[in-house]
């Protein structure tokens, strides 16, 4: 932090130091909010579908199987991943006391990944559809993603390698993860024998398939939202809490362990399924130990802004990422929780499990970036947030929703596993598969009000943080100087 | 070399850090994943289980296409209530021809695994388009559409069952020439119809009763 007082100090060396290449991340952060509010309105439609099936009214590219896939990918690749680049262009410069590696090249890839979201999502509308999770988009896109994945990388590794601080901070170890690990599974998961421009046929098949797509599939959970935000979390949760990370040997061992145990998991999605035994088995005991580097990091960032929080009165992006990181050991208890045979016979298939991605996607994603961005836009352009109301008020309606959303898809989840599980006396279902999927209209209806709550708090955010940006450049940031002790030694080289 | 100064040697030099993520990532799909990939035995198709013709490969691109594996799953575990609800439970020989496979992870609608020959061919026309002519609390899509597109518009039946063969299909010359013709005179409804009567029929009559 010493390095860091001196800059604001207006120390004369500070002078020296090279300007960071901000607008770009200005950029990426309008992109990424943008992608929220189309995303997320896709994803309220598409829950009012479940209660009124026939507004689609016929129309083929507003059928619930088309806006499904775009509603997911909407918010993955279009709303996560702008805000894990724009925040890894801003932390790696702050943490590497230098510009980014290539001001152009991260231009580039700012651009050239929202044309590939942009049109991605319209193919999705089209039909074109692989089906496997979250790798629904057809192979043009899978190499367009695969090149700009390559180029992000270099930017930001780049960046790293030309620091002046000798040791790497921990949050470019996540986002690190974040480049290489995804870039492994998005290209393993996705080879496939090309027919025409809209269609292709995976390398591998049915049970081989399937293992295949869910250790992807798992770990893109693992290695974008959960360790991209990881990223995100161990700079700004210090840098905005004023504290320094509460134990940094703990974010070390937290680092490894999860980067080795968490891709072993995927299998514990294909409980009870027609793949080897031994495979669910394996992904039970790691999903299990899965929780030590998970609730390590989460007591790691809970106790860095333990002396601190007098600050959560007036401040509401630090409410918010303190928040996420609760959601964020709810969520990964009940992960490990829901890779039990026994309580995946419940959950498996219901909409437990829809509840269970929302308590990471909205209250540990969406809330640390929205965290992350009410800290980050102000300073960026040099001027307050346009209302801090506001942002109180988005927190609550972001928690009340968050919250309402949970409890509706537990109360449905539950019930529908039970429900279909259950048998008389003398072994017959007791309940119509019809008879469940009919009283689970409350429960929908309940989940409707909760995505509008969420999204209306969204919507809050979006215009003030473009009140805010309006008519502002991004102010001149320089590298201040760095602090010997830490200083990059010629002999180490990098 | 103690393991923190090991570790203080990766903390400050990039190319240690990038290789040391992938080497540490890469365990657990080398030693849980690859063995799954070799295995001979779930490559193995059940007795009744054939390539897709084409036009039930058209009928099962239509399902994709709609993204109708969002709602269905194809999967019965070997429970007992589900194997009630919906027959014999899912073996891994019956999605040998399956790219992808088409498990899901959500039942909203019913697992369809086991579908094929329980309801008419006619049936299915018609909750295809309006599924709450036939099941008033319905909450499925319609899909008018599908009636009115011939299947033969769905995409190069030619190209995609020679890409297939390259796969291990085993397509004769003899199909792969008949399958335009195949497709003559239907709809995308009779393909998707055709896909859906022949799911889950692939089973040793012995162990389906």
């Amino acid at each position: 932090m010493t390095s860091a007082t001196i800059a604001q100090g207006h120390d004369p060396l500070a002078e020296t130091g090279e300007v960071y290449e901000d607008a770009v991340v200005i950029r990426l952060i309008q992109f990424s909010v943008l992608w929220a509010v189309v995303a997320m309105t896709a994803g309220v439609y598409i829950s009012a579908e479940l209660l009124w099936p026939t507004i689609d009214l016929g129309q083929f590219w507003l059928s619930f199987g088309r806006l499904r896939p775009l509603h997911t990918n909407g918010i993955i690749f279009g709303f996560g991943v702008s805000a894990l680049m724009a925040t890894a262009f801003y932390s790696v410069q702050r943490t590497s006391h230098v510009r980014l590696f290539s001001p152009a090249l991260a231009w580039f890839c700012c651009y050239a990944w929202q044309l590939v979201v942009l049109l991605g999502g319209l193919s999705l509308l089209a039909g074109w559809n692989t089906t496997k999770e979250y790798a629904e988009l057809e192979w043009p896109f899978d190499i367009a993603i695969a090149v700009v994945w390559v180029i992000f990388g270099v930017v930001f590794f780049g960046t790293i390698a030309r620091r002046k601080i000798r040791p790497i901070y921990i949050s470019n170890w996540f986002y690190g993860a974040l480049i290489i690990v995804i870039a492994m599974l998005h290209i393993v998961n996705n080879l496939a024998i090309p027919v025409t421009v809209d269609k292709s046929y995976s390398l591998y098949a049915g049970a081989q398939d399937a293992v295949v797509q869910w250790w992807y599939g798992h770990n893109a959970v693992g290695f974008l939202l959960t360790g991209g935000f990881l990223g995100m979390m161990y700079y700004f949760l210090p840098k905005h809490s004023g504290r320094p990370i509460w134990s940094y040997r703990l974010s070390v061992v937290a680092f490894w362990a999860f980067t080795y145990s968490y891709i072993w998991a995927g299998p514990h999605h294909l409980h009870y399924n027609a793949i080897p035994e031994w495979v669910q088995s394996l992904s039970v005991v790691m999903s299990v130990i899965l929780l030590a580097p998970s609730w390590a990091t989460m007591i790691n960032g809970i106790m860095t802004v333990s002396t601190a929080w007098e600050k959560l009165k007036t401040d509401p992006a630090l409410k918010f990422i303190v928040l996420s990181l609760a959601f964020y050991g709810l969520a990964t208890f009940e992960g490990p929780m829901m890779s039990f045979p026994s309580v995946n016979v419940v959950s498996h298939f219901t909409d437990w499990t829809i509840g269970h991605v929302h308590s990471g996607a909205l209250g540990w994603n969406a809330m640390i970036t929205y965290g992350t961005f009410y800290f980050m836009v102000p300073r960026l352009v040099g001027a307050p947030l346009h209302s801090v109301r506001l942002a109180n008020i988005h927190f609550a309606l972001a928690l009340a929703g968050t919250m309402l959303y949970i409890v509706a898809m537990w109360g449905a989840g539950v019930s529908q596993g039970l429900l279909w599980l259950s048998v008389d006396e003398i072994g017959e279902l007791s309940f119509s598969f019809k008879d469940v999927m009919t009283s689970m209209q409350p429960f929908y209806a309940l989940r409707l009000i909760a995505g509008l709550i969420f999204l209306t708090g969204t919507l809050l955010m979006t215009y003030n943080l473009f009140k805010t940006l309006a008519g502002r450049q991004a102010v001149v940031a320089k590298a201040p100087p760095v602090d010997p002790a830490y200083a990059i030694n010629k002999e180490v080289t990098a | 070399m103690s393991a923190l100064s090991l570790h203080k040697k990766i903390e400050e030099n990039t190319g240690l850090l990038i290789f040391g993520i992938l080497l540490v990532s890469a365990i657990g799909g080398l030693v849980q994943i690859l063995p799954v990939l070799n295995q001979k035995s779930l490559e193995e198709p059940t007795v009744n289980t054939k390539p897709y013709s084409a036009i039930e490969l058209t009928g099962r691109d239509i399902y994709m296409r709609e993204g109708c594996s969002v709602c269905h799953s194809q999967q019965i575990r070997p429970l007992i209530a589900e194997v009630e609800r919906y027959g014999p439970y899912s073996r891994a020989g019956e999605f040998v021809y399956d790219r992808p496979f088409m498990w899901g992870s959500k039942r909203t609608g019913p697992d369809l695994h086991r579908i094929g020959g329980k309801y008419t061919d006619d049936w299915h026309r018609i909750h295809l388009i309006d599924p709450r002519t036939v099941v008033p609390e319905s909450i499925m899509p319609g899909y008018p559409w599908l009636a009115e597109r011939a299947a033969s518009e769905t995409g190069n039946i030619v190209a995609k069952m020679t890409a297939l063969r390259k796969l291990g299909h085993p397509y004769t010359d003899a199909q792969i020439a008949a399958a335009e013709s195949d497709l003559e005179g239907l709809m995308e409804i009779d393909a998707l119809t055709a896909y859906l009567q022949i799911l889950g029929t692939g089973l040793d009559e012995e162990i389906a009763r």
